[in-house]
């Protein structure tokens, strides 16, 4: 529903570029940057911003989800791919079979939250419980099974909200929670991050998995229980020292080694303000950083 | 001198008349030309899975559609099939009784004006986009099914259905309308004259012989609503699960190739698998459109 907003964005972008050509010295050089909708509302506030840092340069954004950014890569239409997930050993080889090296980079990171609905009691979720409800061996189907009663939910079964199977967070909560293990079937798989918490939003029975960044005061997080023992709440603090569990990595695949001005861009990325500009979008920077603006 | 002229001539007119006719002719064979090109895009794209992954009896038996797995990729369609069904079942369980009595209403009862407003009111209908039908199924229909039935989540097979069928409805109406339109008018008389009432004659005169292309009408529906993409995927709960209530959540053949098709590495298995499906899709299509036209040329001969 948002992706019509973007390719507006793009579109502005490009004629903007249009517009005003020559405007400084030489040519506008323009990035393609395309791929994870977990990473694209940073990646647009990248790009704008590093329009008053490097007016020569235009950065179009487009998301559509890491696969989709991955597979231009590979087929070399964008300059960087977004991904919330590592790109698979068959994607490096398809890549290099292209004559593309992906290069990997590490932006940020994101702590994927346990999202339920705000009449839902349960405080606390360990992993265990987690693979319980979603993995394909899991046999948790009721709300009792966790120790809750949920007002509302007259029926007591759990409402299983997914994602759609190619996405980078559904890949992330297999490979994290269930390690490998496949989904459970009959799962409710929405087409993007924040149709998780909007679904868990009306629905009592509900439990779902989708990025920090997209809470709302509409729907609750339980902490969630480590290897420790130790109960974590989803934040960005939480996140940047690894301590939450389910807090993962967000990359930037650039095609071959970075040069000129894309290797510009991806240094002003990782610079404090580029870091400042992602801690400000709810997520978590790759390394400690102090920023001026306050949150 | 000039003697051919007559029969020969090649002027304006000559010139514009030829360039009309071609014209006419590429449009003519497009239709051909785009089916066939489409339908030898979708073989070749499905055919390397189906030579090198293809399992027939996993795909129509297993409901397991785990493309992406990392251990143990599957491909069953059969959940996808049975929720596309079942679906379409309701949908038309829907349409039927509302487009066949819109159809009677409006070629039987409603005269003049009415009937003039009826009409475009219906095709009126038939032009809100799908994703319109999609938002309204689930925002309004899932609030509605929760409060209604007590169920714990309102995007299920009844909310797809009733979308579905009222999306179907109007062209129903339309092609239903058009085959009791074609039963000649000496038949009512006829019945009028034997003293048959309105109902008598509709139920027993009118309905009977329109009946290949009330029946073809249906068809049409049917093959609607197993295309239809993206109001089934935001209304049916998009949920691989064999449904046992109209409360089940299901998710739909193209509501899977929707989802998935975009983020899916071209030339992959599960790229391949996707097309697999389309071609399925497009195959049951095919015998639906080619039934309904069978049945429909069932009035002629007969």
């Amino acid at each position: 529903m948002k992706k019509p907003a973007y390719s507006l964005l793009v579109l502005f972008v490009l004629v903007a570029g249009c517009g005003r050509p020559g405007a400084n010295s030489g040519s506008r050089q323009v990035i393609e940057n395309k791929g994870s909708d977990t990473l694209v509302n940073v990646a647009q506030a990248w790009a704008e911003a590093y329009q008053t840092v490097e007016p020569n340069v235009a950065v179009a954004v487009t998301g559509g989800g890491s696969g989709t950014g991955i597979a231009a890569l590979i087929n070399g239409t964008v300059d960087i791919a977004n991904s919330s997930r590592e790109m698979s050993e068959e994607e490096k080889q398809n890549a290099i079979a292209n004559n593309h090296t992906p290069i990997e980079h590490i932006v940020g990171y994101d702590a994927l939250a346990i999202y339920l609905h705000n009449d839902n009691p349960l405080q606390q979720i360990t992993l265990e419980q987690l693979a319980g409800i979603y993995g394909e061996n899991g046999t948790i189907e009721r709300w009792e099974q966790l120790g809750v009663t949920v007002p509302g939910c007259a029926s007591g079964e759990i409402i299983r909200i997914s994602r759609q199977n190619n996405s980078g967070t559904y890949e992330y909560f297999r490979e994290a929670v269930l390690h490998e293990e496949d989904f459970k079937l009959g799962s409710r798989d929405m087409h993007g991050s924040k149709d998780v918490v909007d679904l868990v939003m009306d629905t009592p029975c509900a439990i779902g998995y989708s990025g920090l960044a997209y809470a709302t005061e509409h729907v609750h997080m339980p902490c969630v229980v480590d290897a420790a023992g130790t109960c974590v709440t989803p934040s960005e603090t939480t996140a940047i020292d690894r301590s939450y569990p389910i807090a993962r990595p967000l990359f930037m695949y650039s095609d071959g080694e970075p040069q000129g001005h894309v290797k510009a861009y991806l240094d002003w990325i990782l610079s404090d303000e580029g870091q400042c500009i992602i801690a400000d979008k709810g997520y978590a920077p790759y390394r400690p950083v102090e920023c001026a603006v306050a949150q | 001198m000039r003697a051919s002229l007559s029969t020969d001539r090649i002027d304006r007119a000559w010139i514009v008349d030829r360039i009309v006719q071609v014209l006419m002719f590429l449009g003519g064979i497009s239709a051909v030309v785009f089916i066939v090109g489409i339908f030898v895009f979708i073989t070749r794209e499905a055919l390397q899975f189906v030579f090198s992954r293809f399992d027939v009896v996993e795909f129509f038996t297993s409901i397991r559609w785990a493309p992406t797995s990392t251990n143990n990729a599957t491909y069953g369609a059969l959940a996808l099939m049975v929720g596309t069904a079942s679906v379409t079942g309701v949908a038309m369980l829907v349409a039927i009784p509302f487009s066949l009595g819109a159809a009677v209403y409006i070629s039987e009862f409603a005269t003049g004006r009415s009937r003039e407003t009826l009409k475009v009111l219906v095709e009126l209908l038939a032009a809100i986009p799908s994703v319109v039908w999609g938002f309204i199924g689930l925002t309004i229909v899932n609030g509605l099914i929760i409060d209604v039935f007590d169920v714990p989540i309102g995007l299920n097979v009844l909310n797809a259905g009733i979308i579905l069928g009222l999306m179907a409805a109007p062209i129903m109406t339309t092609i239903a309308e058009d085959a009791l339109k074609a039963v000649p008018d000496r038949y009512r008389e006829a019945a009028e004259a034997m003293g048959a009432t309105r109902w008598q004659m509709i139920r027993r005169v009118v309905l009977p012989a329109a009946k290949n292309g009330l029946v073809s009408a249906v068809l049409l529906g049917v093959g609607r609503g197993f295309g239809e993409t993206m109001a089934v995927l935001m209304a049916s709960g998009h949920s691989i699960n064999l449904p046992t209530s109209p409360f089940d959540s299901v998710r739909a053949l193209t509501a899977t190739i929707a989802a998935e098709l975009g983020e899916t590495a071209v030339g992959s298995d599960h790229y391949g698998a996707l097309f697999t499906l389309g071609l399925f899709l497009f195959l049951i299509t095919f015998l639906i459109n080619l039934t309904a036209d069978v049945v429909v040329r069932g009035i002629r001969n007969s």
